[in-house]
């Protein structure tokens, strides 16, 4: 049963961050929600996706987050509250609306967006840090530094945006989205808004520098009321010999490092959860107590930078200080922060020393062991389609012999950049961008460029952001092939539906937009190709690839390992015949467990054969295909 | 009951698709029904992908905890796979750690490459031994294929957490968060994989 829609004011549960975001939104009335999945942010729409039907609200999965944030901003002009949420990527995507709608102003119903950063890059391509939007576009951000925090934020932020009629940002970071904790629910309210566009009202940015003003004076407002926001708070002896300023997962890391080092009489910890603008009040009457400061966040030096703005502005009256922080290398700038880094950095401040285990055994454990761990590399699941692509693409390139390549994208054949795909990518930025460079590729013959060009995109990517780089192709008559990677899912951030599948964020029918129809209207040449049957897909690309000029798009369609495995039974049983394989004196190279690496196939030492492991292998029967002694024997799966 | 360490630190180590998750998710419920602060930390993203993946779980009396355990500080590791408990317990073991460990491994690709070797289970005890204070080694794996599938493993460990005592939860706590949980056909088979991964430690 879902505790998210449960309404038992007071009731402890434990809630993943995002759930507990849906729910604040819940708590606060939402209405409307659209999102495009992204990590760490999926689960914010994906848990309202799964009680939409029930609590009587709308919720989908848009094309893409530009999208995603246009289509909430209007269910907030017609007067109803909304939100979008997405990756830090995302907010990348949005942010030309977003830089358009801080102007604009929002409608009656407040306007929420989440902004879930990604530190170290955990599952994304880059790591940044989206806070900046709100300095840059004027917008009020909020910073969940709990579990508790995130549902209470997101709920009020909806009270804060209709108060102003400004978009209001919550930034989340990967340790508060994807973690999980207490938290107290609240009430869920009954009533519905009825949605309305008033017909006097427009939602324009005209008169820029005009409106410009007017959103510097909303922010005026906003910072007064978040001088005496509950979301601020400080613990800690009244004249502290260190002053920690932090802000989200940051609070959690600085309490555990006074707690370890046994400091608190001695340190004090301002936690800043109203972000931008700060509390400006707040802070001063905090650092005047104090002579040095040491900063904990996530990614960039932000509050860091913009207290160091402020303080220089009160300075000399207030007084001076000593910094430490991102600047100062006691806390880097890049990756993600943890318990130990903040630890280590409030034990060289104050000069405790600190040792996290017996120094003997720590020394021990690490020798020991260092010999018999081996690295997990990342690969391609069992019975992926993606491996039987990746190798027929390689093998028709090999045999084609010009040197040919692949750009890259998004998703989860980014794995392909790797031993799993066989290093066939080439290059990979941001959603849609393999098949935007291949464009260009294309375009270089008069340069002497002779090489065979492939982009791939998955299917969901392609409805992002590769159809524009596509039609671009098409138009300026540029000469490469697409590939699609059709698995009938957004597989890489947790299976979501999108515009191919059929189906809606709530499970309900949806019409099916067929890629292969839209590609064709465009008037090029078109295949589809099942990456199980290896030759074909070869032979297809190949093909493909030996058609010199314009646009070629292949559809390499099957559906998600996963997604399959989660419905239907497995194709296949498939095993080794021991007589048959001739292990390392077959010539082969152990083609199956060196080459084509799928984790279901293992390698029997002792006995100098391959061998299925029964855990592992999901039945999909390609490696039968690729076995020149054809030891590997697939029996249908009755 | 009181917790004999606050925070007590718990790691649920294995590999991408064993259902660490899960796990995590049922022994925080059930510590969150004794009204303790449970912090988890589950490792998302890219890593799913046939990677070594971690649950920490922090469990307080007073206070919500981050969800990253420091090095050194686990109380007790809970390895679904046997190299994943040997790389875990390198980081974060001490000499008060305890650990619970299914027997049965996946061979990163590495191995299967012929790049990596795999160490043998006794080389993996024996290390073990040596490094915590008390260990189990159980053949979770075994025992879910016996029941129908592998996927069963995780709350076969989560029994044989349950098993060791060393968590302050009483049986009926678990159980009554799988049947929450799974309600419907599956209930019985997890309330059997959980009973039978309490009798592999007692």
């Amino acid at each position: 049963m879902s505790v998210i829609k449960k309404n038992a004011p007071g009731s402890n549960e434990l809630l993943m961050g995002n759930e507990a975001i849906a729910r604040g939104a819940l708590e606060a009335g939402v209405q409307f929600a659209a999102a495009y999945p992204g990590n760490p942010s999926s689960e914010i729409i994906g848990t309202l996706s799964q009680v939409a039907k029930e609590m009587g609200i709308y919720v989908e999965w848009s094309v893409n987050e530009k999208v995603a944030l246009e289509a909430a901003a209007s269910a907030s002009f017609a007067g109803l509250r909304s939100m979008s949420a997405m990756k830090q990527n995302g907010v990348n995507v949005a942010s030309d609306f977003i830089l358009n709608l801080n102007l604009s102003g929002v409608g009656t119903g407040g306007l929420v967006l989440v902004a879930a950063d990604d530190p170290a890059a955990l599952s994304s391509t880059n790591e940044e840090d989206s806070r900046f939007i709100s300095k840059l576009g004027d917008l009020p951000l909020l910073e969940p530094a709990t579990f508790q925090e995130a549902k209470d934020m997101a709920k009020w932020a909806f009270d804060l945006s209709e108060s102003i009629n400004s978009l209001v940002i919550v930034r989340s970071v990967s340790r508060i989205s994807h973690a999980r904790g207490n938290v107290i629910l609240g009430e869920l309210p009954q009533e519905k808004k009825t949605a309305r566009y008033d017909t006097s009202k427009i939602f324009i940015p005209v008169a820029a520098p005009l409106r410009h003003l007017a959103l510097h004076l909303k922010l005026k407002k906003v910072q007064e009321t978040y001088e005496t926001s509950p979301f601020n708070w400080y613990v800690g002896p009244e004249k502290p010999e260190l002053l920690m300023v932090t802000s989200g997962s940051g609070w959690f890391y600085s309490q555990e490092a006074v707690r370890t080092l046994s400091l608190q009489d001695r340190v004090g910890i301002l936690k800043i959860g109203t972000a931008w603008p700060l509390p400006s009040k707040l802070l001063a009457k905090h650092m005047a107590n104090a002579k040095r400061v040491l900063f904990v966040e996530e990614v960039d030096p932000f509050l860091e930078n913009n207290v160091k703005e402020l303080a220089a502005e009160w300075s000399p009256e207030i007084g001076s200080w000593t910094f430490y922080g991102k600047s100062s290398g006691h806390v880097h700038p890049f990756g993600e922060i943890n318990p130990d880094l903040i630890i280590n950095a409030v034990s060289k401040v104050m000069d405790k020393p600190y040792a996290p285990r017996e120094a003997n055994y720590g020394k021990k454990a690490l020798e020991m062991t260092k010999s018999l761990v081996p690295h997990r590399d990342l690969g391609f699941c069992a019975g992926c389609p993606h491996r039987a692509t990746f190798w027929a693409i390689k093998n028709a390139l090999k045999l084609d012999g010009r040197g040919g390549f692949v750009t890259g994208d998004i998703g989860c054949y980014s794995i392909g950049l790797g031993p799993a795909g066989f290093y066939q990518l080439k290059t990979m930025h941001a959603m849609g961008s393999g098949t935007g460079l291949a464009t260009g590729f294309g375009q270089l013959k008069q340069f002497g460029f002779n090489q065979p060009v492939l982009s791939v995109c998955g299917d969901s990517t392609f409805f992002h952001a590769a159809i524009p780089a596509l039609i671009n192709g098409v138009y300026n008559q540029s000469n490469f092939v697409m590939v699609v990677l059709d698995n009938s899912a957004t597989a890489m951030t947790g299976f979501q539906p999108h515009a191919g599948t059929g189906e809606t964020a709530t499970g309900s029918p949806a019409p099916v937009v067929d890629i292969g129809k839209l590609c064709s209207s465009m008037g090029v040449r078109v295949e589809t190709c099942d990456p199980f049957d290896l030759q074909g897909t070869t032979e297809k690309v190949l093909d493909l690839v030996n058609q010199e000029g314009g646009v070629r798009v292949l559809i390499s369609r099957r559906k998600c390992a996963l997604v399959k495995a989660k419905g239907e039974k497995a194709a296949y049983k498939v095993h080794v015949d021991p007589e048959k394989c001739k292990g390392e004196a077959c010539g082969c190279a152990r083609l199956c467990t060196r080459i084509f690496k799928c984790p279901g196939l293992i390698w029997n030492l002792e006995k100098g054969k391959s061998e299925v492991d029964e855990v592992i292998c999901t039945g999909c029967g390609v490696c039968t295909d690729i076995c020149p002694q054809s030891a590997i024997i697939r029996e249908e799966n009755r | 009951m009181n917790l004999s360490k606050d925070p007590l630190n718990l790691i649920i180590a294995g590999v991408g698709g064993q259902g660490n998750v899960m796990a995590s998710q049922l022994i925080g419920r059930a510590l969150v029904r004794e009204s303790y602060y449970v912090t988890i930390g589950d490792t998302y993203g890219a890593s799913q992908r046939g990677g070594a993946v971690m649950s920490h779980l922090r469990i307080s009396q007073d206070s919500q905890f981050s969800p990253l355990i420091p090095e050194g500080q686990a109380d007790l590791i809970v390895a679904l796979e046997p190299v994943e408990a040997l790389r875990v317990i390198a980081q974060y073991g001490n000499p008060s750690t305890s650990a619970v460990i299914n027997s049965r491994p996946i061979y990163p690709t590495a191995v299967t490459v012929g790049e990596a070797q795999y160490p043998s289970l006794d080389k993996i005890k024996e290390t073990i031994h040596e490094l915590a204070r008390k260990s189990w080694f159980v053949d979770a794996t075994e025992i879910a294929l016996s029941l129908g599938a592998p996927i069963f493993t995780n709350i076969i460990m989560v029994g044989a957490v349950a098993g060791t005592g060393l968590l302050p939860l009483g049986r009926k706590t678990y159980e009554e968060v799988i049947h929450e949980s799974f309600p419907g056909a599956h209930l019985e088979v997890n309330l059997k994989a959980f009973a039978k991964g309490v009798e592999l430690i007692h």
